[in-house]
Parts: structure tokens; sequence; C-alpha cells
């Protein structure tokens, strides 16, 4: 049974279809990459998977639960997914070790020590164990970025959404973030990720999706889709975005 | 450092006026410190300093309180919410503060049956007349924080109240410090309003000491330089803790 199956959703914005009719299927552990050109509704999508955004028609069913509007599912719903953003959004008036805490302490109810505890331990896994006490803009980019990974890591999600987790980064710092995510994905974690990061994509997805004005155009293995992309669309687009 | 050319006038002033003491016009007997009655009339004037800086700090303190209570609603996506706060800020703003303390003083024990001190009419006057403003200061300042918080603190499952608390109010106050500084400065000056209902603040000890000793010139320059002084502290105070709150941040 898949983790994340999503059934004709459709999102307007107004009179704009953001989402038109996706349906598309996630097994658990596996590691999807979406991509297509700024507008396609690539953010609706995973943001619709979390409820950031509430979709108009059609079924999403995460991990057995239907999301709606009650709120004791959403809580569950949010526990389950986890999201990193492409402006990290990490809260700028708390030190790296209080953001972390943050989520285990008042949402898990972890005590102060077990919730410092399983922060050290995500602040290794994305290692930066020596930033704990520092502010974040006191980090890179690249840092902040893995402070956030860190701070969904922490509580324990089964899925990870990240929409364009490095297009807010310096080139010099995206590898960094990468790695970790790469590392990520070799422990087994469910992950959608939008990204023009083909390299990574190459690497690390079980699937690609591609997007173009709400409508998922095509699905398929990196290794299919980049020699041989079914549809024209797909195509122009890889070919635009591997030439730079 | 910055407080310097502030000094600087301070002196100035003071020196001005005692210079122009020496001319015929001016009596400053009346507030000779080195004189038995001089300094018995300097105390009295600043014994009032307790119920101004009482009521002040009462009333900004309730001020706050309900100022935030009114700016949630208005940030409400619902729009019966919406509108109890702008008709609250609207309706409360538009009130004169001495016609508020008035009210409150004289009106409200015939409405209600409870009757209140003058100390407690003074602050929930100007709590009352103050907590539009705040809710105006309060609901900018949210207002003013990246939707982004709301979604990373969303994206770990806080509710509401818990994203208020840790997430938004921490970064807004830091933002609205400044203002809320003002306001307190503001307070400060109009409780002198408070005078009118027989409150023994500043204002009202000295004009007790007006009427009996008739001596309006020194004892309201006094009154003015009490105003000038307590203010310079609150002002530096609220300095101080803004430099406290943002040296975690620099
Ligand atoms: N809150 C909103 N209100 C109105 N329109 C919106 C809103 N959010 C997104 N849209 C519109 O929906 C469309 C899809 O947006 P979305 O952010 O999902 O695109 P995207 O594929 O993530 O693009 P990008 O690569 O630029 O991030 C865009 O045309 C956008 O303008
Ligand atoms: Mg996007």
């Amino acid at each position: 049974m898949p983790i994340i199956s999503l059934r004709n959703v459709s999102k307007n914005f107004g009179d704009f279809q953001a989402l038109q009719e996706v349906s598309l299927d996630v097994a658990l552990g596996e590691r999807v990459v979406v991509c297509g050109p700024s507008g396609s509704g690539k953010s609706t999508l995973i943001r619709c998977i979390n409820r950031l955004e509430a979709h108009d028609s059609g079924e999403i069913v995460i991990d057995g639960i239907t999301l709606s509007d009650k709120p004791a599912k959403l809580d569950r719903i949010r526990c389950t997914v986890g999201m990193v953003f492409q402006q990290f959004n990490l809260f700028p008036h708390l030190s790296v070790m209080e953001n972390l805490c943050l989520g285990p302490r008042r949402v898990l109810g972890l005590s102060a020590q077990d919730a410092r505890a399983r922060a050290m331990k995500h602040l290794e896994r994305v290692r930066i164990p020596d930033q704990a006490d520092k502010l974040p803009r006191q980090l890179s980019g690249g840092q902040q970025q893995r402070v956030a990974i860190a701070r969904s890591l922490c509580m324990e999600p089964r899925i990870l959404l990240f929409d364009e987790p490095t297009s807010a980064l310096d080139p010099e710092m995206i590898s960094e973030v990468l790695d970790v995510m790469t590392e990520l994905a070799d422990t087994g974690m469910t992950m959608i990720v939008v990204t023009h990061e083909m390299g990574f994509a190459r690497r690390v997805a079980d699937r690609m999706v591609f997007m173009d004005n709400g409508e998922i155009v095509e699905v398929g293995a990196p290794k299919d889709v980049f020699t041989a992309p079914k549809s024209e669309r797909f195509g122009t687009f890889l070919k635009k975005i591997l030439s730079h | 450092m910055k407080a310097d050319p502030v000094k600087r006038s301070l002196v100035l002033a003071l020196l001005v006026l005692l210079l122009s003491g020496c001319s015929g016009n001016w009596g400053w007997y009346v507030v000779n410190p080195t004189t038995p009655s001089g300094w018995t009339n300097l105390k009295f004037m600043a014994s009032g300093a307790y119920y101004t800086l009482g009521m002040s700090i009462t009333a900004i303190l309730m001020s706050v309180v309900v100022g935030l209570l009114v700016a949630i609603p208005g940030l409400s996506q619902r729009r019966s919410w919406r509108l109890f706060n702008r008709t609250y800020v609207e309706i409360v703003r538009s009130v004169p503060v001495l016609v508020l303390i008035l009210w409150v003083y004289y009106g409200l024990p015939a409405l209600s049956g409870i009757t209140l001190t003058v100390f407690w009419a003074g602050v929930l006057a100007l709590a009352l007349s103050d907590s539009a403003f705040q809710a105006e200061i309060f609901r900018a300042g949210i207002q003013s924080i990246n939707r982004g918080q709301y979604e990373a603190a969303q994206s770990i499952s806080l509710n509401y109240r818990d994203t208020m608390r840790y997430v938004i109010l921490p970064q807004a106050i830091r933002r609205i410090l400044p203002a809320l500084g003002n306001q307190l400065v503001y307070m400060l000056k109009m409780s002198s309003l408070v005078s009118v209902i027989g409150m023994q603040e500043l204002t009202r000890k000295a004009n007790e000491l007006v009427v009996s000793e008739y001596r309006p010139l020194e004892i309201y320059t006094i009154l003015v330089l009490e105003y000038l002084v307590l203010i310079l502290i609150v002002s530096a105070g609220v300095r101080w803790l803004e430099r406290r709150l943002n040296a975690r941040d620099t």
C-alpha cells in the first residue's frame, strides 16, 4: 500500500488552476524527485501533501489517513510529514538547539533532556553538532539549511518533503546539503524532493515526476527519462536544464 | 554617547532658569532645597511621582494585555472577529482621555454600581484608552512577521497558541519595542489628566502648591522638569531593554 496517495487532486487560486487532477502514489521508502518549469505547481503539490494548502477536490491519503479539515487528523499527518523550505524558515530568535527542541518539547512532550539528546543526534547526522548554541544568522546558508533538515528530523517523520532546498544557496554550499539529503535517502526515508539538481536526481531518485501547467506530464525512472523522455515538453525542459 | 546632547541641553536649560532666577520676576525660594520650607515643598511635589509612575506602569501593563487580546482577532480570517477588532479600536481611540477618565470615575459607578478608587479609575481609563493603540501596534507587529515562520511552525505541528507564544510574539515584540516605549512616555504624560478627579500625582501636587504658595511660574517649571526627568529615565530604560533583547541577535 502506498504511504502517499493522491487521486485527482485539484487546487485553484481564484480562477487559476494550480493543480489539475493530479494523481500520484508514493511507496514507503521511495525517493521521488519533482521537476518542472516555474509556476508549474510543484510547490503547490507538496504543500497540499502536508496541508499548508488545502486542496479543492480529489483525495489525498497519507499513511492511511485521508486529509480533511479535522484538526486532530492534521496533527497526526504533520507529525508524519516533515518539510524543508527553500528559505529555510528557521526561527531567527532561537538558537539552533532551541529551534530543534521546540517541536519535540511542545508537540511530542519530550523532557528537556530527551529533546536535547535527540537534537544532538540529528545535528550530528547533518554534521554540525558544534553549532548548537549559535543563532541561525550566524551560520552560512548551507549550515542553516542543514539545521532546518535536522529540525524536521527531530519530529521523526516518516516522510520528508523538500521544496527547492538548494535554490537559495550559493553554489559552493549546494553539495553539502545534497550530501546530507543523499545520506537520508540511504537510510530509507520516504522523500519527495522538488529540485532542479539533476545530478542529485540521477543518483538518488527512484522516480522522476515532471510537471507543467499544474499537471503531472510524465513519471519515470531517472535512467529512462534522462536518456529518452516520452513527452516532448519534458525533453525540451531537460535539455534546457542540463545545458546549464 | 547618544545621551550626551540630551544631557547638555538639560544642563543648559537649568542654567538659564537659575540665571533668570537672579532677576526680580522669579521667586525660587519656594523650591529652594537649602531652606526648610523650600525643601518641604520640593518633597511634597516629588511625592506625586509615586502615583504618576504607579498609575502609568499599571495602566501600560493592562493595556498591553488588552491590546494583544484585541489585536489577535484582528488577524483572523473570520470577518466577524476582524469587525470586533475594528469596532473596538475605532470607538476607544476616538474618546478623549480626559472624557474617558470622567466617564469611568463618575459614570461607571452609576451604570454598574461598582465604585472605583481614584487610582483604579485613573488606571482603568488610561489603560482602556491606550489599549486601542496597543492593539494597532501589535497587529502591525505580528503582521510584519514572515509567512514562512507560520509555515515552519505548522510543519512541526505547533498549535496556534504555541506558534504565537514561542515563534511569532517573541519576534514581534522585538520589532514593536520602540513603539511600546513611545506609548509608555505618552502614558506618563496622559496620567497628568487624572489630577482632575483628585489623584495626588505630580500635576495635582503642583496645583495644590500653587494654590497655597502662589508661585505658578517656579512650581510649574519644576513640574515640567519632573516629567522631563521621569521620561528621560524611562526612555533610557526602554533603550537598555532593546539593547539587551537584541544583544543575542547580533
Ligand atoms: N497563494 C497563492 N495565491 C495565488 N496564486 C498562487 C499562490 N500560490 C501559488 N500560486 C500560483 O500557482 C502557480 C503554481 O505555483 P507553485 O508555487 O506551485 O509553482 P512552482 O512549480 O513551485 O514554481 P517555482 O519553480 O517558481 O517555485 C503559480 O502560477 C503561482 O503564481
Ligand atoms: Mg515553488
